[in-house]
This record gives structure tokens, C-alpha cells and sequence, in this order.
């Protein structure tokens, strides 16, 4: 197994307020890993880094290859590297197809034209996305949408998937079927890295944990380890955050 | 007023309101992609027609200086940019991709008896002129300030227009200009005499939209184009570069005018200044829409040119002021339509 992702002494600042300090994180290729924690931890702000929306100091690894300030979103797309934010962001006035062929746009513009062939496996995959294919994405319910962003990301062919929050305001039911999703996903070699605050969920499909915690990594291990851990399940429990966490995102309104 | 004055008002109402339509759907599409106001689109179209008319008249055109002048700064901007980060490399292809077409135009220009050329190919080379120059002022002016405020892109974008019409002057001088008819041909319709280069003003125009509405609804470049007006991180989480985005969007624009230049050319004289008032009125039947809507912009455009014509022919002393006074009753509209429009932004 290879590193695929390789995260050192990451710190992120929004203005003067630090949202993530000296974090170090490493995913193996073909590896769920979670990344669990309340909120304002700074999950988001991570993904977002990572994925160079926003601009970090630190080192960070892919595929054995460093990832530099000026690689740009489309740059880490092309990459192999995807994200699905915790808001969707889709094209509401388009159609689920074009938003899913949308998602190739980085293959297409590299001059790869198959992705017809991946349009049919994300339909296969998600059948209602195949139903709804006509229909403006601003229309889909809730848990459609999630799929529909998740079916976006896929049409990169991505080797690394960033998921922030997929369960977010999904019913139990829909949730089940998403991280069933997931665990099919990496049966095909695709790695993901897993933000949740649904831990529970999370630590059961994944091989690896990390929570943070007001922007540090304060617990790591293998995801049994984790799930067992009874400081992991007071935070799960949601316990009241503490007043640095609560300054944080009222500053940073993560 | 008997019918054949109604005919031919409305007959040069419409041939205008073409232009004018074209004008505000790249106003429209620009806007869309990258909330900058592109004030400069008229100067697009006089650029075009001057550059044309120095081609028939067999002289070398300024805009190639011009072209040249932007590629040389933006390659050297984006070298130096590379050389930054250490990839060196680059650098003999963005050497290609810049200067490229300057030089093969500057030998072409340099080599043939210009006035001798055949339209088809001095339309063709003032639209290789004129074009370029929009992804370059994006490049140059807009990419740095592209994250900023609209009231900021619009003040750049006044800036841009004033600095255009300086150079304007400078290039072409300032005499008025008429170019060539691409069709003198005159046929009854009736009892109405019809231009065929109205016709084909028109045709034109409305085949460009056509062609636009393809490009939008089919292409995925196109849509890439849609997807990033729609919903900006959304089109950066695709992989589409927001940097390409823009680009693609003046090069449209810079295109789109060139294109109105060269129809319009024969049929008004035009200035070096010319361009602000159709730029003016393609933004007021841009307005009509919104600045989001292609159809009722193009629409209210060809409304603004016959209500024009008409007023040039009722009170020509107020043909502007009458066009001009539309837009207080669609702004009263659109804002008690929208409340909230401020917010969303």
C-alpha cells in the first residue's frame, strides 16, 4: 500500500484566528479515513485547503508529489483529488445530466472522451439520478442532491474523494445507503477521506480515525480503536464545546 | 406618417436593434461569468469597422500594433510568473501561444497588398485582429481584480473604455469612417425598397444567436461557461479554471463585437468614440433582462433600435433622451420585482 496522502505541520488561518495548527495526517491509498470532530473543529477548512480553495502553510503530499501554493483547484482536479462540500454547490438551474456531465470537465478538457462510459456507471450506481436525469437539479430532495454531488465528483474519476459531511440533514435511511456507497467505492479503488460528525457511521466503514479539535488533532488511531474509545463517544454525544471553540466560529463562521 | 415611412423605420429600426442585440448579449454573458460590466463592448465594434476600413483602404492597421503591444505584456507577465515557480520550461510555449498569431498576422499584413484582398479575407483578418484583444484585457486588467467587488470592475471597466478610446484616436485618427457594402443590392418588396445589407445585418445577428444558443445548450464548454455564472465554486470543484472562464467570456464578447463592427460598418459612419452609445444601448436593453436573461435582452434590443429609429424620425432632437428615460421605469420594475437583489450578491 502506498501513501497517497501525506499532511505535515498543516496551519490554516482565516485573518489573524489560526483555524487549523500544525496538523499532520497521512491516508493509504485505497483507505477510508475519517475525520471526525464537533463543529468548528476546522474539518471544513481543512477539506477546503486541501483541495486549494484556501491558502495553507505546510507540506502536503500527494501521490509522492508535493502539492504546491500555486496549484490551483483545476490543477488538483486534474490531480485525480475531488471534493464534495458540505454545500453541494451544484448547478441548480441545470439539469442532473449536465451537472454530471459537468463533473467530467477536467477529463474532457484533457482530451479523454470516455465519459460517456462513466456517466452509465455513475446511473448504475445511483438509479434515481438516472430517473431524475431531466429534471433541474434545484428540484431534487435533500438526499438526491447529495448523491447528485457525489455523482458529480465521480464523473473526474477521482483517486482521492474529500466528503464533507455527506450525512448532513439525510434521513437514516438515505444515509445507510450513501456509506454503502462509499464502502463500494473503495472495493474499486477509489480512497476517501471522510468528514463526519455522524462519527459513529464513519468509524464503521472506515480503517483509520483522526479527531480534531479546535483546529488540532487531539486523537488518532484505527477506526475500531476509535469507536471504542469512550472520550471519542463523549464528543460524539456531543458534549458543549468549549469557549475557544465557540470563538472560533464565530470568527471564521465555519 | 403613410406605411412606407412605417416600412422603412421599422426596416432600420430593426438593422440596428441587431447590433444593438448582439451588444447585450455579450454584455449579458460577460456579466454572467464575471460580474465585470464590459463597457468597452462598443469599442469592440468600432475597432472592428476602423480596423476594416484601414484594410480597404490598403494601410496597415493600428490594432495590429495594439495586439501586439497586449501579447507581448501579458507573455511577459505569465513568464515571469513561471519562471517563479521554477518551470522554465513553459516558457517557449507561452512564447508560442502569445506571439504566435501577432507575428503570422504582422507578416501577412506586412506581405499583401492589403487593399487588393478579397473582403471575405480582410473580414476575416480584422476579426483575427480585434478578437484576441478581449482574453488579453482580461488577462491583463480584469484577472487581478477578478475576485473584487462589481462597483470596483465597473470603475475598471470605465477606465478600460476611456484608455480604449485614447488609443482609438491615436490609431485611426478622427475622421469618420464608412467601410465597403459587402452587398449594394437594393430589391422592392412591394412598394418598400429593401437594403440587402440590412437583410443580411440581420441574418447575420440572428444566426449568431443561434449559433450562441448551440454553444450554450450542447457544447460542454458552453455549459462550462453557464455553470460557472450559475455557481462559481461549483464550476472551480469540476475543475473548470476561473481564470479560463473569464478569458473564454471576453473572447466571446471581443468576437460577438468584431463580428457587429464588420455588419455595421457599410451602413453607419463611425468615429473612434462611436462605441460608447452602442454600448450604452445594448446596456439598456440588457438591463431589461436583468443582466441575466439572453432572450429578453435580445428582444428589448431589437425594441430599443426600432423605438430609435422612430425617435429620430418624430424628435430626433431627443432620440436619446427618449431610449435612455426606458430604463427608469425597468429599474422601478426589477427592484419592487426583486427587493433583495443587493443581498445576493
Amino acid at each position: 500500500m502506498s501513501r497517497l496522502l501525506d499532511v505535515r505541520n498543516l496551519t490554516i488561518s482565516h485573518g489573524k484566528v489560526e483555524a487549523v495548527r500544525q496538523l499532520n495526517l497521512s491516508l493509504e491509498e485505497g483507505q477510508i479515513v475519517s475525520l471526525i470532530g464537533p463543529n468548528g473543529a476546522g474539518k471544513t477548512t481543512l477539506m477546503a485547503a486541501l483541495i486549494g480553495l484556501l491558502p495553507a502553510q505546510g507540506q502536503v503530499s500527494y501521490a509522492g508529489q508535493p502539492l504546491l501554493a500555486h496549484h490551483d483547484v483545476a490543477q488538483r482536479i486534474d490531480k485525480g483529488m475531488a471534493l464534495v462540500p458540505e454545500s453541494r454547490e451544484l448547478f441548480g438551474l441545470m439539469s442532473v445530466e449536465d451537472n454530471l456531465r459537468l463533473g467530467a470537465f477536467s477529463r474532457h478538457r484533457r482530451g479523454f472522451r470516455d465519459h460517456q462510459k462513466t456517466l452509465d456507471e455513475v446511473f448504475g450506481l445511483f438509479p434515481r439520478m438516472y430517473e431524475r436525469r431531466s429534471q433541474p437539479a434545484c428540484t431534487l430532495s435533500g438526499g438526491e442532491r447529495q448523491m447528485l454531488a457525489i455523482g458529480r465528483a465521480l464523473m473526474a474519476k477521482p483517486r482521492l474523494l474529500m466528503l464533507d459531511e455527506p450525512s448532513l440533514g439525510l434521513a437514516p435511511r438515505v444515509i445507510g445507503e450513501i456509506f454503502t456507497i462509499f464502502e463500494t467505492l473503495r472495493q474499486s479503488g477509489v480512497s476517501i477521506l471522510l468528514v463526519e460528525q455522524n462519527a459513529r457511521a464513519a468509524l464503521k466503514i472506515s480503517d483509520y480515525g483522526y479527531v480534531l479539535e479546535v483546529g488540532e488533532i487531539v486523537l488518532e488511531g484505527s477506526a475500531q480503536a476509535l469507536a471504542n474509545n469512550p472520550q471519542v463517544a463523549e464528543i460524539y454525544l456531543g458534549r458543549p464545546p468549549t469557549r475557544a471553540a465557540m470563538e472560533v466560529t464565530s470568527a471564521t463562521g465555519t | 406618417m403613410d406605411i412606407s415611412i412605417l416600412a422603412f423605420l421599422a426596416q432600420d429600426g430593426l438593422t440596428t436593434g441587431a447590433i444593438y442585440a448582439l451588444v447585450a448579449l455579450a454584455l449579458v454573458l460577460v456579466f454572467s461569468v464575471t460580474r465585470t460590466i464590459l463597457v468597452c463592448q462598443g469599442d469592440f465594434v468600432t475597432y472592428s469597422a476602423l480596423t476594416l476600413a484601414t484594410l480597404q483602404l490598403g494601410l496597415m492597421p493600428g490594432t495590429l500594433w495594439l495586439l501586439l503591444g497586449c501579447s507581448l505584456a501579458a507573455c511577459t507577465l505569465d513568464s515571469i510568473a513561471a519562471l517563479r515557480r521554477g518551470q522554465s520550461r513553459r516558457v517557449p510555449g507561452l512564447l508560442a501561444r502569445y506571439l504566435g498569431l501577432p507575428t503570422v498576422l504582422w507578416v501577412v499584413l506586412d506581405t499583401f497588398e492589403l487593399a487588393g484582398l478579397p473582403a471575405v479575407l480582410q473580414i476575416l483578418l480584422t476579426l483575427a485582429l480585434v478578437t484576441p484583444l478581449g482574453p488579453l484585457l482580461y488577462r491583463l486588467v480584469y484577472q487581478r481584480v477578478a475576485e473584487t467587488s462589481v462597483l470596483l470592475l465597473l470603475i475598471v471597466s470605465v477606465a478600460v473604455h476611456i484608455t480604449l478610446v485614447g488609443i482609438s484616436l491615436l490609431m485611426f485618427g478622427a475622421e469618420g469612417v464608412r467601410t465597403d457594402a459587402l452587398a449594394e443590392a437594393v430589391f422592392m418588396l412591394g412598394e418598400l425598397p429593401v437594403g440587402l445589407q440590412s437583410l443580411l445585418v440581420i441574418a447575420s445577428a440572428l444566426l449568431l444567436i443561434g449559433l450562441l444558443y448551440a454553444f450554450f445548450g450542447h457544447s460542454l464548454y458552453g455549459k462550462a461557461l453557464r455553470a460557472t455564472a450559475l455557481n462559481r465554486k461549483g464550476a472551480q470543484l469540476v475543475g473548470i479554471p476561473t481564470q479560463l472562464a473569464g478569458k473564454a467570456a471576453f473572447g466571446l464578447a471581443a468576437l460577438i463585437g468584431a463580428i457587429s463592427g464588420v455588419l455595421i460598418g457599410p451602413l453607419t459612419t463611425l468615429y473612434y468614440d462611436s462605441g460608447f452609445l452602442i454600448s450604452l444601448k445594448g446596456f439598456v436593453a440588457a438591463i431589461f433582462g436583468g443582466l441575466a436573461s439572453y432572450p429578453i435582452a435580445a428582444a428589448s434590443a431589437f425594441f430599443v433600435g426600432v423605438l430609435e429609429s422612430f425617435a429620430n424620425f418624430g424628435a430626433s432632437a431627443y432620440k436619446e433622451v427618449i431610449v435612455f428615460t426606458l430604463v427608469i421605469p425597468v429599474l422601478l420594475w426589477l427592484s419592487l420585482k426583486h427587493p433583495h437583489l443587493e443581498e445576493q450578491h
